[in-house]
């Protein structure tokens, strides 16, 4: 919703040459931008949300900074790659918490934990560096595996592939430690900061989540990122135009693996332990849950997600349990399955389109539509 | 399999067979009781996948919709039949109930939420996940997390005297017997029945059978409701084998993705070689690498998503 000027600029050069995205995700273009005007695209709403996201953590209690702030920010990181592969690649990977969850093992197995006959405890920095890059193999693996099929296939591959790296984590003892996973995963304690403390964490997530989304809004508006939108909607012609569709599908899945990495050391450190519960399958299904609640055309829409996810997670029971009664308190899963239900029945666009829904119907265009 | 070039064919069967076979013959020279004991398992086992797994690919075939919650099929056939089991004290009522009840779930399903999407593959699949979370999640709350056993007559539950092994589980014996019934049955309704007919017509041309005058709404609902009920009877079947807890319909959609994802989506013959595959090789796994055991199931679905993405017997669509 914010920053849309630019990347429909980009769009509206595109048609402009009379080439492919018939119906790319965003609004109609607005005319007269022509590519990425830096810093003229920024308005006074990204200024405010920037300077609102900094002061954060020193208005709010640490709960809110750690638990919601930083929660929020790494599931929405971890969606994101999946809003990347799904919304502007076409491919929806359950996988993605998999390769999270990868990346937090390899933390907990390089670096220190109180598994000490596995851990290696070797320096945060190498474990961070082994963690994403390993995990970025096996996303990419993921990703050449999953690309030889279209569609529906994907997602059962996928989701094959997540379930069955949970049960290999329960099974397992003498590398993944089994049932009982890693505890007490070290955060480092780095620069003179304990980077585990709320504020100081909030502030790397957010670094993090901040760098992951204008990399991919970046990424988006470059030639390798048109293509794939075009791979999505109509591979057989890119195709035929020369573009090499498997490797531009295998590249994004690299692409997300990253995100989703990064996003599983922090997950790692937040937390503090590493489990099969980080990856079984309603920990694959929460990510689509939150990529699905926000919306998957554009980068924020997870993040968006998340920090609803998050308050549901936190409050939506003692709220639900107040409007129905005590037996919705121990029902989590039963309140946000029909909240995705209702969402995947009503509202395919998520959260974004019902904002877009509701700009269309309110905002200043359509009234001078009207006009 | 008229696609696939001789040398992948090749290929793929020396991949998957050789190491097989190489195994084999050093599992029977080094302890000949505990290798054919696991043969056994993994074919009653590979019965009970092919089960459920042949709703799946059923459903799929026609109406190329991934029913993710057909895993929530299985166990709700398992808990219902297990209640009226309880109730009536007959094993078969169980049974009989077990199908019925998932059989209507999934009409249920087909005609108030599924006739309403056709062709959104993504919104069937997102629907069927968020279906099978708050299935899950009744299904916890009503059963609790306790671990129910059916308790099926004594003529089928008790031990049969086996050529080389001294004796092995009757009831397991019944399985593979189930399964290869209801794969024969399977295959006369498809082939020699009117209904089996339109069907097979609407896997191949779905336009062609509706504008030959045929109702293609009644053919899908009666499809689903046939592959839901499958997976139903499959959770009593499998629940009377092993046991009924949550999490097992994870377990059982996991089965029945790698089987027809394996075996090739919409083929009922493929799902039975996919199931054959699977559970063999994960009965293997557990019995001679049992901390690795998922690692060999997953190799398999590497192997023949390499060579033959659309599954061994499946075919491009």
């Amino acid at each position: 919703m914010n920053a849309r000027a630019g990347s429909v600029g980009a769009q509206g050069t595109w048609a402009a040459r009379g080439t492919l995205y018939p119906d790319v995700a965003l609004s109609p273009s607005r005319g007269g931008r022509t590519a990425w005007n830096g810093w003229r695209a920024v308005r006074a709403r990204h200024v405010l949300i920037l300077a609102a996201l900094l002061i954060y953590p020193w208005v709010a209690t640490p709960f809110f900074t750690f638990q919601i702030g930083g929660q929020s920010l790494v599931l929405g990181l971890i969606a994101l790659s999946l809003t990347f592969l799904a919304g502007y690649g076409g491919m929806v990977s359950l996988a993605q918490m998999t390769v999270a969850g990868i990346a937090s093992y390899c933390i907990a197995i390089f670096s220190t934990s109180a598994a000490t006959q596995i851990s290696l405890g070797w320096p945060w920095w190498l474990g961070v560096l082994i963690a994403v890059s390993v995990a970025t193999l096996l996303s990419t693996l993921i990703g050449w595996l999953s690309v030889r099929t279209e569609g529906i296939y994907t997602i059962m591959i996928t989701l094959s592939v997540g379930v069955a790296f949970y049960y290999l984590c329960e099974q397992n003892y003498s590398v993944l430690n089994g049932h009982q996973g890693f505890h007490q995963v070290s955060t480092p304690v780095a620069f003179g900061v304990n980077w585990r403390d709320p504020i100081p964490y909030f502030y790397l997530a957010l670094f993090c989540a901040l760098t992951g989304y204008f990399f991919i809004k970046y990424l988006l508006r470059t030639p390798f990122g048109l293509a794939l939108q075009g791979t999505r909607d109509n591979p057989r012609r890119m195709n035929a135009l020369g573009f090499n569709v498997t490797a531009h599908r295998v590249a994004s899945y690299s692409i997300a693996g990253v995100l989703a990495a990064v996003g599983g050391v922090l997950l790692a450190w937040y937390n503090g332990l590493v489990t099969p519960g980080t990856v079984n399958t309603g920990a694959l299904i929460n990510i689509l849950i939150v990529a699905v609640l926000g919306g998957m055309r554009h980068p924020i829409g997870p993040f968006i997600g998340a920090i609803v996810f998050v308050l549901m997670q936190t409050f939506g029971i003692d709220l639900a349990s107040q409007l129905m009664g005590d037996w919705a308190r121990e029902r989590f899963n039963l309140v946000i399955g029909m909240v995705f239900l209702l969402i995947v029945l009503f509202s395919p666009d998520g959260l974004l389109g019902w904002w877009s829904g509701l700009r269309a119907r309110f905002g200043p265009q359509a009234r001078s539509n009207r006009g | 399999m008229q696609s696939m070039t001789r040398t992948w064919r090749y290929a793929l069967t020396l991949a998957i067979v050789i190491p097989l076979i190489a195994f084999a013959i050093w599992a029977l020279d080094d302890n000949p009781k505990l290798f054919l004991r696991t043969l056994l398992n993994g074919i009653t086992l590979a019965a009970l996948y092919f089960v459920v797994a042949s709703g799946f690919t059923l459903v799929f075939g026609l109406m190329r919709n991934v029913n993710l919650a057909h895993g929530s099929l299985y166990l709700a056939g398992a808990y219902v039949g297990w209640i009226v089991g309880d109730a009536t004290g007959s094993w078969l009522m169980a049974v009989a109930a077990g199908f019925l009840v998932a059989a209507l779930m999934g009409l249920l399903l087909q005609v108030l939420v599924f006739r309403f999407m056709p062709g959104q593959d993504l919104r069937q699949t997102m629907f069927t996940i968020g279906l099978s979370i708050v299935l899950a999640d009744v299904m916890l709350w009503k059963f609790g997390g306790e671990i129910y056993q059916f308790d099926p007559p004594s003529i089928i539950y008790g031990k049969t005297p086996m050529l080389f092994l001294n004796t092995y589980p009757t009831y397991r014996l019944v399985m593979l017997a189930t399964a290869i019934v209801i794969g024969c049955v399977l295959w006369w309704f498809l082939n020699r029945t009117r209904v089996g007919m339109m069907i097979r017509a609407g896997v191949d041309d779905r336009a062609m059978l509706a504008a030959s005058g045929v109702n293609v709404q009644m053919v899908f609902a009666i499809t689903f409701a046939i592959g839901a009920g499958l997976a139903g009877f499959g959770g009593v079947v499998g629940g009377t084998a092993l046991s009924i807890s949550p999490g097992e319909d994870t377990r059982y959609l996991l089965a029945s993705l790698m089987v027809v994802i394996v075996g090739g989506m919409g083929s009922i013959v493929g799902a039975a070689l996919g199931s054959l595959l699977v559970g063999l090789v994960e009965q293997i796994g557990l019995a001679y690498a049992p901390t690795y055991s998922i690692v060999f199931t997953f190799v398999i679905m590497v192997l023949v998503l390499a060579f033959r993405p659309q599954g061994i017997l499946g075919r491009r669509t």
